[in-house]
């Protein structure tokens, strides 16, 4: 092992998050700052040769290789897990930029009430009510504390979107259900797709609110206050799973990067594999990890900041032996524990007409937001939160997107009658999707797996997880209401019924996994401060997804980026004069 | 040493200009008469043919348009084995190997190779089948992992870039009406609506104007 000439931060993971907190770093302050990252550099010229199905969006190659590393998963803690050995529910990226490359570019922000959701849910049902495993618990810092740094995020990344709330006036167009913004969006919506005009029209004739889903995909040329100036979406198609070839897709490899370029208190090492933190006393020291050769290293550091994909900041922590392992059964102890997802559900619709659907961007989804939250619930549903209800017209590839077909088209999925079935549908289905909120259970958590091994020999992160009957109703209900807008935007639907299914590794849902490392204002129920700070060893701050007590029904990369900034703040403007655990 | 393998395959079933690249190599061939002999990477000629006659009962020929045979699915397939996917370079294949819950997705020890070479063995003489014999053995073997692998790659081999070797031509996607990997809709995204708009397909080596480098012909 080869010890380093220190730095005053080191940061585990070169993402959105890691390279935010950088950024803020060196350029707020003298600290020197490095980053490990242990995938490959990344840049917008790299992207143009990805437009390819295959490569990118089937065989993944932007991901994290899943060959080095996975997860394992149980459906409860009474049986074996297995080693997610393809991935399917979910994508961890790699490289600079993370799974801020290949994401779609939503750019949510939260409900107010999701920051204190256990009061909100105490007070509307009272705590006797909620079920006995909800784990849902407030985050300690208030939609009013975030929405400062939610305006930055949307600066830096030029969210293309329209308000429907600002400072409490409604408008029209936008969501009347959101928070209450200060400013418009930094541009315009993305254009509409006739998909997106059929959904509009058809949930107005319900009475519903559509509004066009808020997008780091610009809709217009944009220079950031960065002074970072990206080209307007080309609506190529070819967004989710790819980089984007233009730079219109905010990524940090096309945001952060050139500003991070100027600053030479800043260093970024690809090819670092973190395997350790080094901590004595309560206090970290440092960082031990590989190089691509397989060359070990000692790197000293005043501050660490964990940065990884959620499954990794944990992972970390635990192989580091830092902070007390989560018991599900005694509901002692917090690393590992509030682990979601995302409940997901689509109801599949059929059209007269094409939708020549090969056009599209990322983000660009037409939605209502009026079953999001508890709003519109009545106590009979049996469900304490729901979601948006969408169409979305990210750009229908080729190889993916054929098949779909109304239930019953054909007797075998394979042969003349198939094919014919399937090239008559091909552009004319689409889908009404939910996106529901997942809300925590004391059963679903992280640990290490005790059998299974990454390719250094360290233990895998394993998976406790499985859908409750709560996460099956969000989805019948959801198909509830798609059955009501299908016919209103002139769509037939098949009879599938609703997927009540046991949580599988295989069908994509979303890289919105949450937990394991959460926030909160006490350290008996929360691994970190309303800073991201550890409550144990204070130089160490663990930031991202990992922190989030419970899962929105929202994308999770803006908050993502608003809690990065708001620890930034805290740690230059208070940590860094008196280093001790905020309070 | 190993004999190396061709397919050969009458020009006239795959429409229009083909590439391979063989070791790196590009190779261009004009196949309009006469027979085309294409040089396998993994399979052997008489698996190839078992492999091209299966692909050929799953997209037919038929009324509805071309299929497998005329996009060189089995080309595509080819070359998927013989590349990092075939031998399972990025799956996580470290033990035990255990029988799991279906929601945990294939868990088996063998790459697609392995599955290919032994799924194979058991259509026996398949090639010289009627294609009702064809169809009835193919029905026998539905929930097999080889057959779920062979349906799932004839998609693929029907739509894929055509430097993967599928979707000779741009056969597939002027099947459907796709129009490749153009660089912008910019001015078209909100326009059209309702009525079928089909810019003609372009491979992404004709948009760029050089070829790409697909997957399989990373080296070890």
């Amino acid at each position: 092992m080869t010890n380093l000439r220190p730095v005053d931060v080191a940061i585990i993971g070169g993402g959105w998050s890691g390279l935010a907190m950088a950024n803020e770093l060196a350029g707020r302050t003298s600290q020197s700052v490095l980053v490990l990252e242990r995938g490959i550099p990344r840049k917008t010229s790299d992207y143009a040769f990805d437009m390819d199905e295959l490569d990118y969006a089937i065989r993944l190659r932007m991901m994290q290789n899943i060959a080095d590393e996975t997860v394992t998963h149980r459906h409860s803690a009474l049986s074996t897990a297995a080693p997610v050995r393809q991935y399917g529910s979910f994508l961890p990226g790699s490289g600079v930029g993370g799974a801020g490359e290949h994401w779609n570019g939503a750019s949510w922000r939260f409900l107010p009430e999701l920051f204190t959701l256990r009061s909100h849910l105490n007070e509307r049902h009272g705590s006797a009510k909620l079920p006995a495993d909800l784990a849902v618990q407030d985050w300690g810092v208030t939609y009013d504390d975030l929405e400062q740094y939610y305006w930055r995020a949307e600066q830096m990344l030029g969210v293309s979107g329209k308000a429907g709330n600002v400072q409490g006036k409604i408008l029209d167009g936008g969501n009347p259900f959101e928070a209450p913004r200060q400013n418009e969006y930094p541009l315009p919506p993305l254009r509409d797709t006739y998909l997106s005009t059929l959904f509009a029209e058809g949930a107005k004739k319900l009475g519903y609110h559509p509004y066009p889903q808020p997008a780091a995909n610009l809709s217009e040329p944009y220079k950031n206050p960065d002074g970072i100036t990206r080209a307007a979406c080309a609506y190529c198609g070819y967004c989710e799973r790819f980089g984007c070839m233009v730079g219109a897709k905010a990524q940090p490899s096309n945001t952060l990067m050139p500003v991070l370029a100027r600053h030479k208190n800043f260093e970024l090492l690809t090819g670092a594999w973190v395997r350790r933190i080094v901590h004595k006393d309560g206090r970290a020291t440092g960082i031990e990890y590989v190089d691509g050769r397989g060359k070990e290293f000692f790197q000293p550091a005043g501050i660490i900041v964990v940065a990884t994909f959620t499954l990794n900041n944990t992972r970390l922590l635990y192989l580091s032996k830092i902070g007390t392992p989560y018991d599900a059964a005694s509901g002692q102890g917090t690393l590992g524990r509030n682990l979601t997802h995302q409940t997901q559900g689509t109801t599949n619709i059929f059209l007269d007409k094409p939708l020549n659907s090969f056009m599209g961007t990322g983000s660009l989804s037409m939605r209502i937001s009026d079953f999001d939250g508890d709003r519109a619930l009545t106590g009979n549903e049996g469900l304490l939160r729901m979601g948006m209800l969408s169409t979305n017209s990210f750009g229908n590839r080729p190889i993916s997107s054929f098949d779909a077909m109304p239930r019953g088209s054909a007797k075998k999925n394979w042969g003349t009658e198939w094919k014919a079935a399937a090239l008559k549908w091909r552009d004319r289905n689409a889908g009404i999707s939910l996106t529901g909120e997942h809300l925590s259970y004391r059963q679903n958590f992280m640990d290490l797996d005790p059998t299974y091994k990454d390719k250094y020999g360290d233990p895998l992160l394993r998976f406790t997880l499985d859908w409750t009957e709560h996460e099956h109703r969000q989805r019948a209900f959801a198909d509830e209401i798609a059955r009501k807008l299908a016919p209103a935007m002139g769509a037939t639907v098949d009879d599938r019924p609703p997927d009540r299914g046991k949580y599988n590794t295989i069908n994509y849902l979303s890289t919105h996994i949450q937990g394991g490392a959460i926030m909160g204002d006490r350290p008996e129920t929360s691994v970190v401060n309303p800073y991201l700070q550890h409550w144990n060893v204070p130089n160490v701050w663990v930031i991202g997804a990992s922190a989030f007590p419970q899962n929105a029904s929202h994308n999770p990369t803006l908050t993502v980026l608003a809690l990065t900034y708001r620890a930034a703040d805290a740690m230059i403007n208070r940590y860094l004069k008196r280093p001790e655990v905020l309070a | 040493m190993k004999r190396r393998e061709f397919l050969t395959i009458p020009a006239a079933a795959i429409g229009g200009t083909l590439i391979y690249s063989l070791g790196g190599e590009a190779l261009r061939l004009q196949a309009q008469s006469g027979n085309v002999k294409v040089p396998l990477r993994f399979l052997t000629a008489e698996e190839a043919r078992t492999v091209s006659a299966a692909c050929a009962r799953i997209f037919p020929s038929d009324a509805s348009g071309p299929g497998a045979t005329e996009a060189g699915v089995v080309i595509f397939i080819d070359r998927q084995l013989a590349g990092p996917y075939g031998r399972d370079k990025y799956r996580y294949t470290k033990g035990p190997f255990v029988e799991s819950f279906p929601e945990h997705g294939y868990q088996g020890k063998a790459s697609p190779r392995e599955i290919y070479r032994a799924g194979i063995k058991t259509l026996g003489a398949f090639a010289a089948l009627s294609p009702a014999d064809q169809d009835s053995t193919l029905a026998g073997i539905e929930k097999s992992t080889f057959f779920q692998l062979l349906r799932t790659h004839t998609i693929e081999g029907m739509f894929c870039d055509p430097m993967h070797g599928g979707n000779a031509a741009l056969i597939g996607w002027q099947l459907i009406g796709f129009p490749g990997p153009q660089m912008s809709y910019r001015s078209d995204i909100d326009k059209h609506y309702g009525q079928p708009w089909r810019p003609k397909p372009a491979s992404l080596q004709q948009i760029m104007g050089r070829p790409g480098k697909p997957w399989e012909d990373e080296k070890d």
